[in-house]
């Protein structure tokens, strides 16, 4: 039996498409955990990289903090904070994706800011401009491209991770991926991983469409 | 009026920018600050808007200290053009313009239809208002930051070396836009360059600033060019500024002779009477409409005006326009000339009369010796260069050429 075979029985298995543990629910899980992951990286991530590229300030700091948070195992942390707050449910889930995400969004924001062009934003400052409407109506605009670029990354990343919450008994398409290892019924495992797969193309198919939508033409030039 | 006083400008790492600078900029007129690279003609003028703050002495506006006031109030009376533009590349043409009006609570409409207004003041054609920075010329683009500037009518406006970015065509081009804007609006314009030139062709007054920010000389530019105050003046003005210094004077005192001019529909009689009559060894032939056609030698004139073909003609080179241009645009016309004579022509290119090296070289004794006894120039000789910089074909072809680049 080959990989094409496995991806077939279990997409037409009708079983896999009801209840609980039926495709639409595991996928509504995974992306709501991949969704509140990335809405709390983004929450931490932004306004931190954001105001530290404005100012110019805390670059190696944000650099080291993200090499360290890159460095985490994602499973192992998952592990460590199940044990260490005692309780299964999203919270010990959310922290190591956080983890994993805040590190890109944090330093390509930084980035972003930092390699926008100095003369628009003397000018702006010369024209007497506040310090944050500087930030928000020169410097994020002209940094759009740069800043989305950072949360796709994490978004990609947060949805390849969020299988490991299944580790801890929670839902979303890691079941099948870990139910499927556990079982030997391998056509899971693949179908469970194809899932993943798919989500990730569907995640960078949604930034193209964000980006093309917020940031200005002016900006995305012959991009 | 921008009162500079005693003002020293130290970075934190020690530099002295600028050190014990004085300077009375007057209120209406454009005020150059020019000098070598790195002796601190941004700084100063970025202590005007406090982009940079001074740590000694203090600058007066109107009289108040600009200390007094909320910086970012300050800036908004103030426009501020730099070399490139800095352009706001997500906005369009027309909301890069309206920025500072929308600042200030006007709507938006009324901040765009102010900027419209401006894209006409400074040149630019309307169908670029919805335009993207990244799709102008860097002329264009420049014109937009200056529009930008201009947009809430701040009485003051500064300028660091807003030109030298663009090619010498576009700013010969964008510098008598600015001449011709200024005649309109009568701004106190701050501008800073470290060309010399484009320093005598703007300023009023012009303030020449020597390495380590102190001043070296502050005078009109006829008053630089004629006595320079050292040696680091006289060097940094270069050297032919004898002749540069004649665009201050006018050709209108010029004498002109209408002797050897003849229509091309002259007749041989009439042809042979002018070559006798003017004694010049070549006759100007002009068109019916009074336009110079070229010159001639008497031989081949003799054959009548409506026997010549165009193409034997010598050129006339490139005609002044009399009492508009400078005794430096005559003699350069005459030195240019095959024939060492000058044309000299009316607002509609029509010719008025020819004059000879030898009349212009009086003509410029004349007024040295008047200009000894009279003191400074007056205003009027700027705003005539101006205008004339504005009807020279040449400008005004290269400014179609670039209001169509894209
Ligand atoms: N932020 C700064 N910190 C330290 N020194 C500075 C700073 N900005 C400028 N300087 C120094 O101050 C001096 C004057 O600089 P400034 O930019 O005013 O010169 P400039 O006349 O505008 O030169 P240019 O024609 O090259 O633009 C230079 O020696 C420069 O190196
Ligand atoms: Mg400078």
């Amino acid at each position: 039996m080959n990989v094409l075979n496995f991806i077939n029985d279990f997409f037409s298995d009708s079983a896999n498409w009801h209840g609980t543990t039926g495709i639409p629910h595991r996928l509504l899980e995974h992306v709501e955990y991949s969704l509140l992951a990335l809405l709390i990286s983004a929450v931490i991530g932004l306004p931190i990289g954001l105001f530290a590229g404005h100012a110019g300030r805390g670059g190696y700091a944000l650099a080291a903090f993200s090499t360290a948070a890159r460095a985490l195992p994602s499973f192992g942390l998952l592990v460590l904070m199940t044990v260490w707050l005692g309780e299964i449910g999203t919270t010990p889930a959310m922290i190591p994706l956080v983890a994993l995400a805040v590190a890109p969004i944090l330093v390509t924001s930084y980035e972003a800011i930092r390699s926008v062009d100095p003369a628009p934003v003397d000018a702006a400052r010369g024209m007497g401009m506040s310090s944050a409407a500087v930030l928000f109506q020169v410097e994020i605009p002209a940094a759009l491209p740069l800043i989305l670029s950072g949360l796709r990354s994490a978004a990609i990343q947060v949805v390849s991770t969020a299988t490991i919450a299944a580790y801890i008994g929670l839902g979303g398409l890691g079941r099948y991926i870990i139910d499927g290892l556990a079982q030997h019924t391998y056509g899971k495992v693949v179908g469970g991983a194809t899932l993943v797969a798919g989500l990730a193309i569907v995640t960078i198919g949604v930034f193209y469409l964000v980006e093309r939508l917020a940031v200005s033409p002016g900006v995305r030039r012959g991009r | 009026m921008i009162q500079i006083d005693s003002v020293t400008k130290r970075y934190p790492d020690g530099t002295v920018a600028v050190d014990e600078l004085s300077l009375e900029i007057p209120d209406g007129s454009i005020t150059v600050l020019v000098g070598p690279s790195g002796c601190g003609k941004t700084t100063t003028l970025r202590m005007i808007n406090r982009m940079v703050e001074l740590t000694g002495g203090r600058i007066l506006l109107d009289g108040a200290d600009i200390h007094a006031q909320p910086v970012n109030a300050l800036r908004r009376s103030m426009g501020y053009v730099i070399q490139n533009a800095g352009l706001f590349q997500h906005r369009t043409i027309v909301d890069n313009i309206a920025t500072v009006p929308r600042m200030l609570g006007w709507d938006r409409d009324r901040a765009r239809k102010r900027a419209r207004d401006l894209m006409d003041r400074v040149g630019l054609d309307a169908s670029l208002a919805k335009r993207y920075p990244y799709q102008l010329s860097g002329g264009q683009q420049q014109r937009v930051g200056v529009a930008r500037a201009l947009a809430a009518d701040p009485p003051v406006l500064l300028m660091d070396e807003p030109f030298s970015a663009v090619d010498p065509i576009v700013r010969k081009v964008l510098q008598a836009e600015l001449l011709r804007i200024q005649a309109e609006l009568g701004k106190t314009i701050v501008f800073v360059t470290h060309d010399i030139d484009e320093a005598i062709k703007l300023g009023d007054m012009v303030a020449v600033l020597r390495t380590g920010g102190k001043l070296a000389q502050y005078a009109p530019p006829d008053e630089l060019l004629s006595a320079p105050a050292d040696a680091f003046v006289e060097d940094f003005l270069g050297t032919d500024r004898g002749i540069r210094r004649l665009s201050f004077f006018t050709s209108a005192g010029l004498e002109l002779t209408t002797a050897p001019i003849i229509a091309v529909d002259s007749s041989a009689a009439q042809v042979a009477e002018r070559t006798k009559a003017s004694g010049a060894p070549y006759l100007l032939l002009t068109d019916t409409d009074g336009k110079p056609l070229g010159w001639t030698g008497p031989a081949a004139a003799a054959k009548g005006g409506a026997a010549l073909s165009v193409a034997e003609l010598l050129p006339h080179g490139r005609p002044f326009v009399f009492g508009k241009e400078s005794l430096r645009d005559a003699l350069d016309c005459a030195v240019l000339s095959p024939t060492g004579w000058a044309v000299a022509v009316d607002d509609g290119g029509r010719v008025v009369g020819v004059t000879s090296q030898t009349t212009i070289a009086e003509a410029i004794r004349g007024a040295h010796a008047e200009r000894g006894a009279a003191g400074s120039p007056s205003a009027s000789a700027k705003a005539a260069a101006a205008e004339a910089a504005a009807v020279d074909p040449a400008i005004a072809e290269s400014k179609a050429a670039e209001s169509k680049a894209v």
